[in-house]
This record gives C-alpha cells, sequence and structure tokens, in this order.
C-alpha cells in the first residue's frame, strides 16, 4: 500500500481514521505532560502510575462483570492516582529515596492487578476476554467516543497549563522559591500530578500499561534537545508526540500483526534517537563537531603563536624564514600550515614562509582574546 | 538597640527526624543591618533562614516580621537560596529567571508584562549581567548564576533580604561586586541578612553578626562581639559538649 492509498483510507475508513486521531491526541497530551514530568525529574513516575492503574481495571471489571472502558477508565484513575499519592507519601514520611518508593509502589500495584487478572480469567464469565489487552494495549479497540473524551480531557488539560503556566514553571525551577512568594506549591504538585496520571490512564487501552511510560518520556526527552525554551518544548513534545501516534498507525495499519502500542513506542523512540544525534545545540554529532573544531582551531592558535614570536623580534614582520625550523614544534603539521595560508595568516615560497600583517596582528591579539573568552 | 526590629524570633526549634537542628533560637535584628550569620557545617544556618521563611516548619517558636507573622509580610522579604539548590540546565534564559521576582507581586494566573520585563532588565543591569539577558542558564559560570539569582531577588524590591552563601564558588571580581551591591541595599536601609562561611571577610563586608551552631552563641554588631572568645564557642572543640546540653 503507497502513501496516497494509505492516506486517501485514513479519510474513508473510520476505524483507521479513529485510530489515528485517537493516537495523535493521546501522543501529544502525554508529550505536553511528559515535559513536566522529565523536568520534575520524575522520569519514572509515568511508569509507576501506569502499573499502579492495573489493579483498578481489574476491580471494575470486578464490581460490574462487563467491559465498559469507561468504568475502567475511571478504576485505572483512581488507583493510580492512590498509586501517585502513596509514592509522594512514602518520599515524604520515610527516609526512602524516590526511585525505591517508585520501584516499589509499581511491583506492588502492578503484582496486585496481575493477581487479579489471573484470577478473573478462571472465572466463568465470557465478558473477561481482551482484558488483558491492558497490558500491552489495543488501538483497534478505540471507539469515536474514546476519542472524545482524549480531545475533551486534553482540551482541559490544555487550559489549565496556560492558565498556571508561570506557576508551573517557576515551581519547576525553584519550588522552595516559589513558596516564599507565596505560591501554593502542594496545589500545583498535585494539579500536575493528576493530569499526568489522567494522561496515562487515557492511553493504556492503547498503548498498554507496560509500554505508557515511553509515551511520557519520550516526546519529552526528544523535545528537550532541540531548544532552551520551557513553552518551545511543550510544544515539540505535543507535535513529537503526536506524529509518533499517526506514524506508528500508519506503520501497524500497513502489516499484519504488528500491534499499534508497541509500532508507536518504537516511532517515538526513533524520535529520541534522531534528537540525541542530529540536534544542533545539545545533539552528540555537532558537539563532537564543535570539539574537533575547537582543537583544530587550538592547534592553528600553537602555530601561530609560534611563528610570532620567532617573527617579534625581527623589525620586518614579513621577512621570511625557513620552514624547517618550526619542525620541532609538536603543532606543527604540513596541514595546519597550509590551513594558516588558507585565512591569509602567513604566506609560503618554496620551503620558506612569512606571516602577513593579518597573521601579525591575530597573533598579537591571540593571547588577549583566550583570556577574554574565559571571562565569559 | 537602635532601630526598629525587623525580624524577630522566638524559641525557635527545629528538627529533621530526631536530633535538633536548631535549638530554642531568640534572636532580634534590627532594621539596616548588614548580618552574617556565621558557624561551623551543620550548625543550622541555612535551616535558620528557611524556617523563618517558612520553606521548612520549626517544631516550636515564632518569627515576627515587623511585629507581623511572615505570611502577612512576604511581600517585605526576598531570598536568595543556594546556588546549588536549582537545575541549572532547566530551559529558560537569564531574563526569564529574573523576571520571576515579579510573580510574587503578580499573584496567581497574571502574566508579567512589559513593565515587569523593565525591572528585571535594571536588576540585570545593577548586577552587570544585561549581556547575558538571552543566555541559556546553563551556559553562565557560577559566578553569573549567583548573579541571576541576587537579580531575581532585587526585582522584588523588598525591605529584608536573606541570602543563603551568596559567595559561594564565586571568584573574587564577583564577590566584590555582589557586596558592593549589598552594602548599597544597606545604604538604602534594607536589612540584609547573610548566611556566610568566610571569617576572613566578616569584618570588612559585615556590621552584624550572629554566631550559630545549633544554639544561638551571640548576635550583635561587628566590632563588639566578633572576636575569639564567640569564635571559640561556635567553631571550638568543646562544641560537641554543648549541643547535648
Amino acid at each position: 500500500m503507497d502513501i496516497l492509498e494509505y492516506i486517501e483510507l485514513v479519510f474513508t475508513d473510520y476505524t483507521l481514521r479513529t485510530i489515528t486521531l485517537g493516537t495523535a491526541v493521546l501522543g501529544a497530551i502525554c508529550g505536553m505532560l511528559g515535559s513536566f514530568a522529565v523536568l520534575r525529574k520524575q522520569s519514572l513516575l509515568g511508569d509507576a502510575i501506569s502499573h499502579a492503574a492495573l489493579p483498578g481495571i481489574a476491580i471494575a471489571f470486578l464490581i460490574i462483570g462487563a467491559k465498559n472502558s469507561n468504568a475502567f477508565l475511571l478504576g485505572a484513575l483512581i488507583s493510580g492516582l492512590i498509586g501517585s499519592f502513596w509514592i509522594r507519601g512514602i518520599i515524604r514520611k520515610t527516609h526512602l529515596k524516590s526511585d525505591t518508593a517508585l520501584g516499589l509502589i509499581l511491583s506492588l500495584f502492578f503484582g496486585f492487578g496481575m493477581l487479579l487478572l489471573t484470577y478473573i480469567q478462571k472465572l466463568p464469565n465470557a465478558n473477561q476476554a481482551g482484558l488483558e489487552n491492558y497490558l500491552f494495549g489495543q488501538a483497534a479497540t478505540l471507539l469515536e467516543s474514546d476519542v472524545w473524551m482524549m480531545s475533551l480531557v486534553t482540551g482541559i488539560c490544555l487550559i489549565v497549563l496556560l492558565l498556571f503556566w508561570k506557576e508551573l514553571k517557576i515551581s519547576l525551577f525553584d519550588s522552595d522559591y516559589t513558596k516564599t512568594l507565596g505560591f501554593n506549591i502542594k496545589f500545583l504538585d498535585i494539579l500536575i500530578t493528576t493530569f499526568i496520571v489522567v494522561a496515562i490512564v487515557l492511553g493504556l487501552q492503547t498503548v498498554g500499561v507496560v509500554l505508557m511510560s515511553a509515551m511520557i518520556l519520550a516526546p519529552a526527552a526528544a523535545a528537550r534537545q532541540w531548544t532552551n525554551s520551557l513553552s518551545i518544548m511543550v510544544i515539540l513534545a505535543a507535535i513529537f508526540g503526536a506524529f509518533s501516534g499517526v506514524i506508528g498507525t500508519a506503520i501497524s495499519a500497513s502489516h499484519n500483526n504488528l500491534s499499534t502500542g508497541p509500532v508507536i513506542v518504537l516511532v517515538a523512540a526513533v524520535f529520541v534517537l534522531v534528537s540525541f544525534i542530529f540536534s544542533p545545540g545539545r545533539g552528540l554529532l555537532f558537539r563532537e563537531i564543535r570539539f574537533r573544531k575547537n582543537r583544530n582551531d587550538l592547534q592553528l592558535h600553537k602555530t601561530l603563536s609560534f611563528m610570532y614570536n620567532i617573527v617579534k623580534d625581527h623589525e620586518d614582520i614579513s621577512h621570511p624564514h625557513a620552514i624547517k625550523i618550526l619542525n620541532n614544534f609538536q603543532g606543527f603539521t604540513k596541514k595546519s600550515l597550509q590551513k594558516l595560508e588558507d585565512k591569509d595568516y602567513v604566506t609560503i615560497e618554496g620551503n620558506m614562509w612569512s606571516l602577513t600583517t593579518s597573521g601579525y596582528e591575530t597573533a598579537a591579539n591571540l593571547y588577549n582574546q583566550l583570556t577574554q573568552t574565559e571571562d565569559e | 538597640m537602635k532601630n526598629k526590629i525587623a525580624v524577630q524570633i522566638d524559641d525557635l526549634t527545629v528538627a529533621y527526624n530526631y536530633k535538633p537542628v536548631l535549638w530554642d533560637i531568640d534572636l532580634a535584628i534590627p532594621e539596616g543591618v548588614l548580618m552574617a550569620i556565621v558557624g561551623p557545617n551543620g550548625a543550622g544556618k541555612s535551616t535558620l533562614i528557611k524556617s523563618v521563611l517558612d520553606i521548612i516548619k520549626p517544631i516550636a517558636g515564632s518569627v515576627k516580621i515587623y511585629d507581623k507573622p511572615y505570611r502577612k509580610q512576604r511581600s517585605l522579604v526576598a531570598y536568595v537560596p543556594q546556588k546549588g539548590s536549582v537545575d541549572w540546565d532547566f530551559p529558560t534564559t537569564a531574563l526569564d529567571v529574573v523576571m520571576m521576582g515579579t510573580y510574587g507581586s503578580l499573584g496567581w494566573i497574571k502574566r508579567p508584562g512589559q513593565k515587569q520585563k523593565k525591572e528585571a532588565l535594571e536588576a540585570l543591569e545593577k548586577v552587570g549581567m544585561l549581556a547575558f539577558k538571552s543566555r541559556q542558564i546553563s551556559q553562565l559560570s557560577g559566578g553569573q548564576q549567583q548573579r541571576i539569582f541576587l537579580a531575581r531577588a532585587l526585582v522584588q524590591n523588598a525591605s529584608i533580604y536573606f541570602m543563603d552563601e551568596p559567595f559561594q564558588g564565586v571568584d573574587a571580581t564577583t564577590e566584590k561586586a555582589i557586596i558592593n551591591i549589598l552594602k548599597e541595599l544597606r545604604k538604602a536601609g534594607k536589612t540584609v541578612i547573610v548566611v556566610h562561611h568566610d571569617l576572613q571577610t566578616v569584618p570588612e563586608y559585615f556590621d552584624w553578626v550572629t554566631f550559630l551552631n545549633v544554639k544561638k552563641i551571640a548576635t550583635g554588631p561587628v566590632k563588639d562581639i566578633f572576636n575569639d572568645d564567640n569564635l571559640t564557642k561556635t567553631y571550638g572543640i568543646n562544641y560537641k559538649v554543648s549541643v547535648q546540653q
């Protein structure tokens, strides 16, 4: 199936359109809120919350005895919130560090959820089939009403983020200081945690308990690489998340037996990989290039200052000298000499070199320049 | 006392877990002084500031800012936290951080506008950092980051400034620049309280000093009480005994 055909199908096929829209909205809200989780250094919180939601789904099924995604959502929300506030409580009330608290809650809730799931599977109730889909998610079960629900929550979340933008930003950066300004940081903390829980719970049906944390982390981690502004980071993360959803759905829809959730997560991982390597400011590639360039520049400067020391005792600065006398100098190579000539700092005639006026001036200023850049 | 009392601390006791960090502190800080809080590591210097600012809840005691509880006087107080207390890789610029100083007077939801931006730019100029206003904060040196924190507190235009080790990890030039700003604040009648580590510079920089080591050892004008006796009491080998009393 080629791309054009696929795009046409997205607009005509009800199921495909629902899934594409659903995963796009889900990716956007997860990216947006994930930025806050990442900057709060609570990357693992998403993982703990999504696992903590599992028993809620199982209990909701046990209570109503039928599959109902809204009831499951509510169950997941309640147990996810309980999990996240227990984590907060453990960190505040005991000496345990946050990674321990997260791990503890994650395994405790997930274990309990699995226990309930196996119990449910033994029940003589035909409705239980498909409950295990919440482990890895099944995008095909998305309905139009689910997409509306997601869009509604995303809208509310967007309004709240815009409204409390300044407060959320400052409390992320410096919470003690925020408190001295008279802002209620507990309220802000609960607000953002609740929204993260809601976003995770919304994604469980599509991406599943196990992989959901990647939807929170990956777009945000990728976005951080491209910008030094919080607002742009949040917008970028939302875009990356949405595209992960759309592309992931497309790939899984055009191949048989490719489950959507894992493919979306893998697409998001590709965004992360590309960002880590190719982003101009923080990416590995450009960092390496800058590093090499700096080293080469330093080598040139070393050669130039060596020449300057030879030349400065002569009256005529452009008096030619033999290349040979540079040989004992470790920074000197044929290549660096060539580069100096390209920059018009030296002229080379046969096996003699001479500094140009601009080369002399540059060399004389080198020392000043070096100290200046260190001051900055 | 020569002036009004800016900060009045009574019977303040703070404990993390079981061990007291601050024990029954009574302290009156007169208006218009530039005061150093000195004491060994673990003496509770930062804790003292944080409990005055209601960041840490004390077990007992009260704090009054100009005769009223701190909660009612927030707008009179500015805080410069330790530089290491935040993540400098946070995606924001120097100007943005200084703007945060205006958030308190703005209150909930309201956005900073041109007026706030102008104030922030003025503060940046005062600390000599105007040229770096658009710089991502992780690309600033330690001294520059400290100046940004100072500028953020200046924007608050408070009467009382609490600073937690503003000279930590800064070079001599920055230290001079910061102390000049602090002296200017005092000249303008503000009260400045600084957690300080370098005992050598206390007589040169400050006119008031508090010796602290879990308990308050002494407080008063530098010229009267900055002496060997108090230094030994605060830093001396007997300090463990005095903690247990």
